[in-house]
């Protein structure tokens, strides 16, 4: 049934034929930042994050206990090695359903975008990936080298040749859809922090 | 819900408007949302740029569906993907449908998608014992109240939180009288985790689907999406063809401008990239016509399938502020909606291009370009030239155009209408026959017209001269 359905309509298409229009090049001249850490935590900041310059791992863990979230929490997984606290190892979980009662998880995020305060993550390490709404306070570890100006930069460090998932990360979960009042934390993490480390 | 006897905009916007606080404070949430939109615009110097842009990419696909469909089905298929195709509502239901039984799934979550809201497909799988829950936080509202979402961004933007609270407490046991929205949202959160945990089945719509991998990304804010889609193994992605874009690299271009244009985000929360199922798991994706071919033939509206789904032109308009999104009866309101809406059915929606002051907002916020003043004009001689328009403006209008024609008989009714309408009973002004009386009051009318005081006044300049010289 489908395969008849697909031959109609794209028959239905090509019926019309449009007036050309070509494909525009995107390789033009954006908008980039002096100092892209500066733009990234202040976007971060405004919707909801929050950023912070962190010179390596173990500065990471000192900063990780001055959040209140991170002290509080009892399981904690990291899909990076070095994270003190961590305790739940993401591997053992089979199924994503028993990685439910995490209260904080660490991740590794590949780049940051500054015009956005966007972080690109993706599952390559990360065996369940429901674990990146599951949780109840999200950190990323980012490289501060690895920061791009804008989204155009951004897409072409990406390639999509492998059947994977990756997303653009921007701030905590939220909604605004009672009377328009921003509540923070509607279905995934409720703390969303980006280390800048190096 | 409401089946509704009329489908005339003005009719079924009346109540709304009857209840003027309330149709204040939509109109300032709204504006709200606008207003928060420029600021975000503005912040970006190629704004302008990148408008044309998205014009221009969605053109050259449009141009260009048919290979590009093609192309996004052998990549998604490489990707582990299973495409199928649906000419219509009806044919989508199906084959949702039997995805879902095949793989015995009863317990459904759902993330917006104004696509599926298009189908009907909630009451159709609802209808077979399957359990749909909407997810996004807005939708779940509305579905609770068993109502459509009245915007396609803001789904619950016309109820209030105290509303809000006592649909709560009844259906999901929260404390009386409770309206605080961080409380509320938390127990919708405790409520949907259950939801999320025990489902099924995951169910998205698509913000943007590309070509050259077979991938597609999906934008929200709460990340129901991605929880309803991470935990069950399966998942059904339901795509209108004309969500196609050519290259990942034009993911840039429109991301930047839909959730500034949506709500004045410089990004959605979360944004993701799907390319081939969970592992261990099935992706489906379900690509849906109903109607799209056909309003690519037509050289008058096919534009509007530019629409990128951001809500812009519902937050600017005059009239959807004032008026609600349900008074336009039809899934998508708003500018776009009122040029969607007669596509589908013009007999039904004839009156939603007139739901228009053709003041262009709409137009000038709208990022991808489409002329959407110009075609809700359009559409309004459309609507003539398929005498679809009601006898009394039929008649009014061609009542009108005579007298605008003739100066004299302009003149002529302007001296009488001057003459007899300040000594006519008000009860014969004012009554059903007169709409545009409803809410207005016709100013007073001054003795003379313009033209008289303008001939006076050349005669006193004239005499003056000859007194002088």
């Amino acid at each position: 049934m489908t395969a008849t359905s697909k031959a109609e309509i794209l028959r239905a298409l090509r019926g019309t034929t449009l007036e050309p229009v070509e494909l525009p090049d995107l390789d033009q001249s954006w908008t980039t930042y002096a100092d892209r850490v500066e733009q990234f935590s202040t976007v971060l900041q405004a919707v909801g994050g929050q950023a912070y310059r962190a010179a390596d791992l173990a500065d990471v863990n000192r900063r990780l206990e001055q959040i209140a979230a991170y002290r509080d929490a009892t399981k904690v997984c990291a899909s990076l090695d070095g994270i003190h606290k961590a305790n739940v190892r993401l591997d053992d979980a089979t199924d994503p359903h028993q990685l439910e009662d995490v209260d904080f998880f660490v991740a590794t995020g590949q780049f940051g975008v500054a015009e956005n305060g966007a972080v690109w993550v993706t599952d390559a390490a990360v065996r369940h990936r429901a674990l990146y709404f599951l949780t109840q306070h999200l950190a990323l570890v980012v490289p501060a080298t690895e920061l791009v100006d804008n989204l155009h930069q951004a897409y072409a460090r990406l390639s999509f040749a492998e059947p994977r998932f990756g997303m653009f990360l921007s701030g905590p979960s939220k909604t605004a859809d009672i009377e328009q009042s921003l509540v923070i934390g509607a279905h995934g993490a409720r703390s969303h922090t980006v280390f800048l480390i190096g | 819900m409401k089946v509704h006897a009329t489908h005339d905009h003005a009719d079924l916007a009346a109540e709304f408007v009857a209840d003027s606080q309330r149709t204040a404070w939509h109109d300032q949430a709204l504006w709200f949302v606008r207003a928060k939109r420029d600021t975000a615009a503005r912040a970006v110097p190629e704004w302008e740029r990148l408008r044309e842009l998205a014009s221009q990419i969605k053109l050259h696909t449009l141009a260009n569906l048919v290979d590009y469909l093609e192309q996004f089905e052998a990549h998604a298929v490489q990707k582990g993907a299973c495409v199928h195709w649906a000419r219509d509502a009806r044919e989508h239901n199906q084959i949702v449908l039997r995805i879902l039984q095949e793989h015995g799934a009863r317990r459904i979550v759902k993330s917006k998608s104004m696509l599926t809201e298009e189908c009907g497909l909630n009451p159709h799988l609802q209808a077979h014992g399957i359990e749909v829950v909407d997810t996004d936080l807005g939708e779940r509202i509305v579905q609770l109240r068993d109502e459509p979402p009245s915007h396609i961004v803001l789904p619950a933007i016309h109820i209030k939180k105290e509303e809000v609270g006592q649909l709560f407490h009844q259906r999901l046991g929260t404390a009386a009288e409770a309206t605080d929205p961080k409380y509320l949202a938390e127990a919708a959160r405790a409520h949907l985790r259950d939801k999320f945990l025990a489902a099924d089945a995951g169910i998205t719509g698509v913000n943007f689907a590309i070509a050259e991998t077979g991938g597609f990304v999906v934008c929200t804010n709460e990340g129901n999406a991605d929880l309803g889609i991470s935990l069950p193994r399966l998942h059904i992605a339901c795509l209108g063809i004309e969500k196609l874009l050519p290259r990942a690299c034009d993911l840039a271009v429109f991301l930047r401008l839909l959730s500034r244009s949506a709500t004045g985000q410089p990004i959605t929360a979360y944004t993701s990239h799907f390319h081939g199922p969970i592992p261990g798991g099935q992706l489906h994706i379900v690509l849906v016509d109903n109607g799209r071919s056909r309003i690519r033939q037509n050289p008058l509206f096919r534009e509007s399938l530019k629409c990128i789904r951001c809500g812009a032109c519902m937050n600017t308009c005059p009239v959807y502020r004032r008026s609600g999104g349900y008074s336009y009866d039809n899934t998508i309101p708003g500018p776009i909606g009122s040029v969607l809406g007669p596509l589908q059915d013009p007999k039904l929606h004839r009156s939603l291009p007139y739901a228009c002051s053709l003041c262009g907002s709409c137009t000038e916020v709208c990022p991808v370009k489409i002329p959407l003043a110009q075609q809700l004009l359009t559409w309004r001689g459309e609507i003539v030239r398929m005498h679809l328009l009601p006898w009394r403006k039929r008649l009014a209008m061609k009542a009108l155009s005579i007298v605008l024609r003739n100066t004299w008989m302009y003149a002529l009714a302007g001296r009488m209408a001057r003459r007899i309408i300040p000594r006519t009973p008000r009860f014969l002004i004012y009554n059903r026959w007169n709409a545009w009386g409803k809410q207005r009051e016709i100013p007073a009318f001054p003795k003379h017209s313009f033209r008289e005081l303008y001939q006076q006044r050349q005669r006193a300049t004239q005499s003056e001269r000859k007194g002088t010289s």
